[in-house]
């Protein structure tokens, strides 16, 4: 790598720790890496890289984080492109981990939020919920309604956490309910990574870049 | 008569010669019901008693000739019948001391002559004659009638007996006789099998228990009811018995040595039958040593309580529960619930499935027990069927018989084909005790035993007695459970979080969870990867464990080893819940086993290391905090049992508890002081803490604002301040005020007995009953006198004994007006009460006011009648209150006149064997013989052979109050001399050379008393008296020079008188 470029990843770095709350400057500057070369794979030879784009960024997702929940993993694609242009950046790419990896429970309930709200309106409306739902639970050949069950359990999260009973759930419910039991806080989905994988990925990430 | 006999008659078990028909009730039913059966038979069945035996039945009898009278041929002592048989042989022949019968007639006949000893024939007839049916019937009858009892019907018998061709007309006889003899056989077993039932059948795990908590009483000092208990052998077999398999055929389970502290070594045997000694095996291969010699009793308990007087005083005394053996009414009853669900929602797939996860898991635990095992056996043990006899019901060795049975029953197949694959090959054994597995393990389990105060007992369960009166929570948390069962994270978490909605404290919620088998998936969901199901899971059990039933299902699952493992979790909440959990789970003793026995409390002691990490400040510290007072809470739940305090302390856990011991936190202090006070019990812990400085931490909160931490603080003070330097520290902390202050808190019993406990053992140190005075403790003690439950009372009094060691405050104690309660509190019945009351009131009777008051509320005759209490602690600790009463009484001798059958009372107890007692009544007697005529009735009830009897002891506070005694005594009559004559003087020379000085003291004045007797003279110079005695004149006690001197004085006048006698001679 040039020495220009290293310049201008360092100079980068450090106006992107300015924004980013969980990351130091080394840091930031080793997921700047991290981010060229993912980047570096994904491109074709001819085009030029906005960024990110959601196929690749699913993969990311899958191979280190263990996600398997296509739609779960759209949502996070979305959480992390903040600007909605189909690619993460690298600032989204750095803002978006920092709270996927190291973020409070106040950020990381928004960015849950985030993600189960898969039409982008600021509420999970049942049928977003039906539809995260849908496949955990094991379908009963015997019952006429295979849905049925899932529904009934739709019904009783909205019962338990929809607190205004306007039929939706609004972030001021999300936040609540999962401040009052943090289980909630993926309770549609796992959207964030556990903390094996995190450890793998920071190891991975600063200290084998750091010795290069 | 064939099967009753072989099967349920109770032979003694001899390797040679013929066997005896023990004498146990069973025995003696079986003989009636035999006897009235023969005695009935003439008239019930006259044709069959007519029909002549194959081999005549013959025994030894008691009967003789002049027994015999009409119908007999009588010649000087052999007698004939009249009747003979078709080839003029007799049917009865007497030639004695034998006796051959030949008929069912003449043996009604015999036994209507034997008239008393009918039975004792009859005993004697069966014993002799093994095989009874073969003799009457031949012997292929016989084996006919042993083989199968019931299928085989009498017509084709009949037909076969025909085909032999025997005569016709005989063998119709025959078989009506068979036919008899078989029902009555029939009507035998099942009245006998009524009995059988109701027996006490041990198994191993019963007896096994039995022997953990029997061992737990052989520790623990002066209090330990036996010397020792260990088992002949350290090799278990898988079944639990000890006993060599040709043993267990027997029944025997396990052969035990038991060391009493009274009496000689008792060699024990456990049998399915019960428990009975034998008579030791001396060396290996010597079979005579398992025969019993003595009647069998239920269990080890009531056989030691009756082999030692000692055991049967002070196991009482023991505070422990003897839980009944628990039935396992739970398991068929949670399978009972799941047909119940079938029939409700179809035989559902989440059903199966259930079933298919849970086999797996089982045949898991039961591999894993057995790998746990050291030993295995060899297979050919197994084949015997040895490993499922433990608990089964048939006691034979079922191969053979399975066998046969099936060859011979080819119907009952399923039945006979479980029996039969246990024996034939292992890997269908274990298959089988897998479908078993639940009921039998638990089995097993449930009967336990426990030593605890605390403990919980099995309650019958309360269930709604049908499905209409469910309530609404039933089914909607039956939902949710079919919803955890076929979710995957994501629903199971959602599910968990709904479930917590329900109030879980409620008993209907907790049941419902555990009947729509909610709590299996729960403690299944505890062994998967996810740490959010775990969490939720623990969150759910945490609450649910708070309901006894919910417990121990957890346990029988296999639930808490499960939780055990989480502790290791790297994820914080989930070392917490686990260890909440735990704490809550471990409130009975099998619980805290199996945490013990799986590492638990090596974790959970970890979970203590809090300290705040440097490298990482305060973001987990909080966190870190919880853990530990999770963990706390939870070896406080674990330290009930006492190989878990011991565990807790070679983990490490003393200084860990130290360091928490200084948080500022009550909700971490309470459980802290909780497991320190409940671990103080404990000698080595006691010491480790007031050398870990943990007293000065106790103290400090003692001035808490928490009532529980102050009483668990005052209780581990109570506990640890038996030793000297606890009871300083706590002074020195300035802990004595608090302590007194902790009196005002009346409303709180617990506390208050907390710390009274506290204050009496810190008023063992008179510095500290000093302090306790400036604070006027002694007042406010002596008003606790009233109206106090008896675990308070037993520590005021005990304090009030204490404090009354100085004099100023006897007075202090009888101007507050404490007398009359004390003297009132003679009445009671708690014997540690009785222990410390008459101490107090010993100690106020020193003070002469005090002894007046004592005297006239009849508190001498109170105390008196103490001393018929069973309690040996009692007796000695009231003879000794009696010693100031006597001395200190205006008109004592006439006071102990008037009491009837108190002296004749008091030398009684001079035959008990506990020194302590024996000390106390001498110095009673010592007191008492004061009076000459109190010791002239002493005298007539035979005083002085029995002191002289214990002058052969070695302990010294027996000598010297014996001396005492003696020395008093001596003054009556021919006294003098009865004591030599009973050979008293000469051990008492002994005396002199004891390491005692006050053993010196009391026996320089009883040998000067006794050599005023010229003939005890001859017997002191010749022990060699002289030499002692001359040195204790140097001694500088004036009265001990002047004994020492007079004794010497008398010897040499005597010597004297013999010389001058001589020269006038």
């Amino acid at each position: 790598m040039s020495a220009m470029n290293r310049k201008l990843i360092q100079a980068m770095a450090e106006t992107i720790s300015k924004k980013v709350e969980h990351f130091n400057k080394t840091e930031t500057e080793c997921l700047i890496r991290k981010y060229n070369v993912l980047l570096r794979e994904q491109a074709d030879p001819g085009r030029a890289a906005h960024g990110l784009e959601r196929g690749r960024f699913r993969g990311i997702l899958h191979n280190i984080f263990g996600m398997t929940d296509d739609m779960i993993m759209d949502g996070v694609f979305r959480a992390f492109d903040k600007d909605n242009d189909g690619f993460v950046s690298v600032e989204e790419w750095i803002e978006g981990l920092s709270v996927f990896l190291r973020g409070t429970l106040d950020e990381k309930i928004k960015y849950c939020f985030h993600v189960y709200d898969l039409n982008g309106d600021k509420f999970i409306a049942r049928e977003e919920m039906f539809h995260m739902l849908k496949n955990s639970l094991i379908r009963q050949p015997t019952e006429e309604d295979p849905d049925e069950g899932i529904k009934d359990l739709v019904d009783i999260t909205f019962k338990k956490m929809d607190y205004d009973h306007d039929g939706r759930l609004s972030f001021e419910d999300f936040e609540r309910a999962v401040k009052e039991e943090n289980l909630l806080l993926e309770a549609f989905g796992t959207c964030l990574p556990d903390s094996t994988s995190i450890e793998m990925f920071e190891q991975h990430v600063f200290l084998e870049q750091l010795e290069q | 008569m064939g099967v009753s006999l072989t099967r349920a008659a109770q032979w003694t078990t001899a390797t040679s010669g013929s066997g005896k028909l023990e004498s146990t009730p069973m025995n003696e039913f079986l003989l009636k019901k035999i006897l009235c059966f023969v005695e009935q038979f003439t008239s019930q069945h006259p044709q069959e008693a007519e029909h002549v035996f194959e081999e005549p039945l013959q025994w030894s009898t008691t009967l003789v000739a002049s027994d015999f009278q009409t119908g007999y041929d009588v010649s000087d002592w052999a007698v004939q019948s009249c009747e003979k048989d078709s080839e003029g042989q007799p049917l009865l022949q007497l030639s004695p001391p034998n006796v051959y019968v030949r008929s069912f007639g003449q043996l009604s006949k015999l036994v209507h002559m034997a008239d008393e000893r009918k039975l004792e024939e009859v005993r004697t007839c069966l014993e002799e004659n093994r095989d009874p049916i073969a003799e009457i019937l031949g012997s292929s009858f016989a084996t006919k009638l042993d083989r199968d009892e019931v299928c085989l019907d009498v017509l084709s018998l009949k037909d076969e007996v025909k085909e032999e061709g025997s005569a016709a007309d005989s063998s119709d006889v025959k078989v009506k006789l068979f036919a008899v003899l078989q029902n009555m056989d029939k009507q035998i077993l099942s009245q006998i099998l009524g009995e059988i039932s109701e027996q006490v059948r041990l198994d191993a795990t019963a007896v096994k228990n039995e022997v953990e908590l029997l061992k737990q009483f052989c520790s623990g000092g002066e209090k330990k009811v036996l010397k020792s208990l260990r088992y002949t052998s350290d090799f278990e077999f898988p079944n639990g018995c000890r006993a060599p398999p040709w043993r267990q055929v027997l029944g025997e389970i396990c052969y035990l040595v038991i060391e009493p502290c009274d009496t000689e070594t008792l060699y024990i045997t456990s049998s399915t039958a019960g428990v009975f000694l034998n008579e030791g095996r001396k060396q290996e291969g010597d079979e005579s040593g398992y025969e019993r010699i003595s009647d069998i009793y239920k269990d080890l308990m009531t056989l030691l309580k009756s082999r030692s007087p000692h055991f049967a005083d002070n196991i009482n005394k023991q505070v422990f529960v003897v839980q009944e053996p628990l039935t396992i009414q739970r398991i068929p009853h949670v399978e009972l619930v799941d047909g119940e669900e079938q029939g409700q929602l179809q035989k559902s797939y989440e059903q199966q499935k259930k079933n298919v996860l849970e086999k797996p898991k089982q045949q898991h635990t039961s591999n894993k027990a057995g790998a746990e095992k050291k030993y295995e056996p060899c297979l050919r043990w197994r084949n015997l069927g040895l490993l499922s006899k433990c608990g089964a019901e048939n006691t034979k060795p079922s191969q053979s018989s399975g066998e046969k049975k099936k060859r011979l029953r080819p119907g009952a197949k399923s039945k006979i084909r479980g029996e039969f694959t246990v024996s034939s090959s292992p890997r269908c054994l274990s298959s089988q005790k897998m479908k078993t597995s639940a009921g039998a393990v638990h089995v097993e389990f449930f009967s336990e035993s426990s030593t605890e105060s605390e403990e919980e007992e099995e309650q019958p369960e309360r269930r709604p007695e049908s499905n209409t009166d469910l309530p609404s929570e039933y089914w909607q948390i039956q939902k949710l459970v079919k919803y955890l069962k076929g979710g995957d994270q994501t629903a199971t978490v959602l599910t968990l979080c709904a479930m917590m909605d329900f109030n879980l404290m409620q008993e209907t919620c907790q049941l419902a969870i555990r009947d729509v088998g909610g709590l299996e998936v729960l403690i299944n969901l505890l062994d998967t990867d996810e740490v959010k199901c775990k969490i939720g899971s623990l969150k759910i059990l945490r609450k649910i464990s708070h309901n006894m039933q919910i417990r121990w299902t957890i346990v029988d699952m296999g639930g808490l080893q499960s939780i055990v493992r989480i502790l290791d979790s790297p994820v914080k909440d989930l070392k917490a819940l686990a260890a909440e959990t735990i704490a809550n789970v471990a409130r009975f003793r099998r619980a805290r086993r199996t945490v013990r026995q799986h590492g638990g409390i090596k974790k959970l002691v970890k979970l203590l290391d809090c300290v705040p990490n440097l490298a990482d400040p305060s973001t987990n510290l909080e966190k870190n905090v919880e853990v530990a007072r999770c963990g706390a809470l939870a070896l406080w739940s674990c330290s009930r049992s006492t190989k878990n305090k011991e565990a807790i302390r070679k983990a490490g856990g003393i200084p860990l508890l130290g360091r928490l011991l200084k948080s500022p936190h009550e909700n971490m202090l309470i459980p802290v002081v909780g497991t320190l006070q409940e671990c103080a019990s404990e000698e080595n812990y006691r010491t480790a803490i007031h050398t870990e400085g943990m007293v000065k931490d106790l103290v400090k909160n003692l001035s808490s604002n928490n009532d529980e931490l102050q009483m668990h603080c005052a209780s581990a003070i109570f506990k640890c301040a038996e030793d000297k330097q606890t009871r300083d520290l706590v002074r020195k902390y300035k802990g004595l005020q608090p302590l007194v202050s902790l009196l005002g808190k009346a409303g709180n019993k617990y506390l208050l007995a907390a710390a009274t406990g506290a204050i009496w053992k810190c008023s063992i140190s008179l510095e500290n009953v000093t302090t306790f005075q400036e604070y006027k403790a002694l007042e406010i003690l002596v008003r606790l006198l009233t109206d106090q439950p008896e675990e308070v009372l037993v520590n005021v009094v005990g304090a009030l004994g204490e404090f009354a060691q100085i004099p100023t405050n006897k007075a202090t104690i009888r101007k507050c007006g404490g007398i009359k309660p004390l003297v009132n509190l003679l009445t009671g019945t708690n014997q540690a009460l009785l222990v410390n009351v008459t101490k107090a009131v010993g100690a106020c009777a020193t003070d002469k006011d005090s002894m007046t008051i004592i005297d006239q509320l009849d508190g001498v005759r109170l105390l008196w009648s103490l001393l018929k209490n069973p309690s040996e602690d009692v007796q000695s600790s009231a003879a000794w209150a009696l010693c100031p009463c006597i001395e200190n009484a205006k008109d004592a001798g006439e006071m102990v006149c008037s009491l009837v059958g108190g002296l004749e009372l008091i030398v009684n107890l001079l035959k008990s064997t506990n020194n302590e007692v024996l000390a106390s009544i001498c110095a009673a007697i010592a007191k008492i013989a004061k009076d000459k005529e109190n010791l002239a009735v002493l005298t007539d009830h035979g005083v002085v052979p029995l002191l002289a009897e214990l002058t052969n002891t070695t302990d010294d506070r027996l000598r010297r109050h014996l001396a005492e005694a003696i020395g008093h005594c001596c003054v009556w009559g021919s006294n003098r001399a009865s004591f030599g004559e009973a050979g008293a003087v000469a051990p008492l020379v002994y005396y002199l050379k004891s390491k005692d000085s006050s053993v010196h003291q009391s026996t320089a004045m009883t040998l000067y008393q006794l050599s005023k007797e010229p003939n005890n003279c001859i017997t002191m110079q010749e022990k060699g008296v002289v030499k002692p005695l001359i040195h204790i004149m140097g001694s500088d006690i004036e009265v001990l020079q002047e004994a020492a001197a007079g004794c010497v004085r008398d010897i040499r006048l005597l010597a004297l008188a013999n010389k001058k006698a001589c020269l006038f001679i």
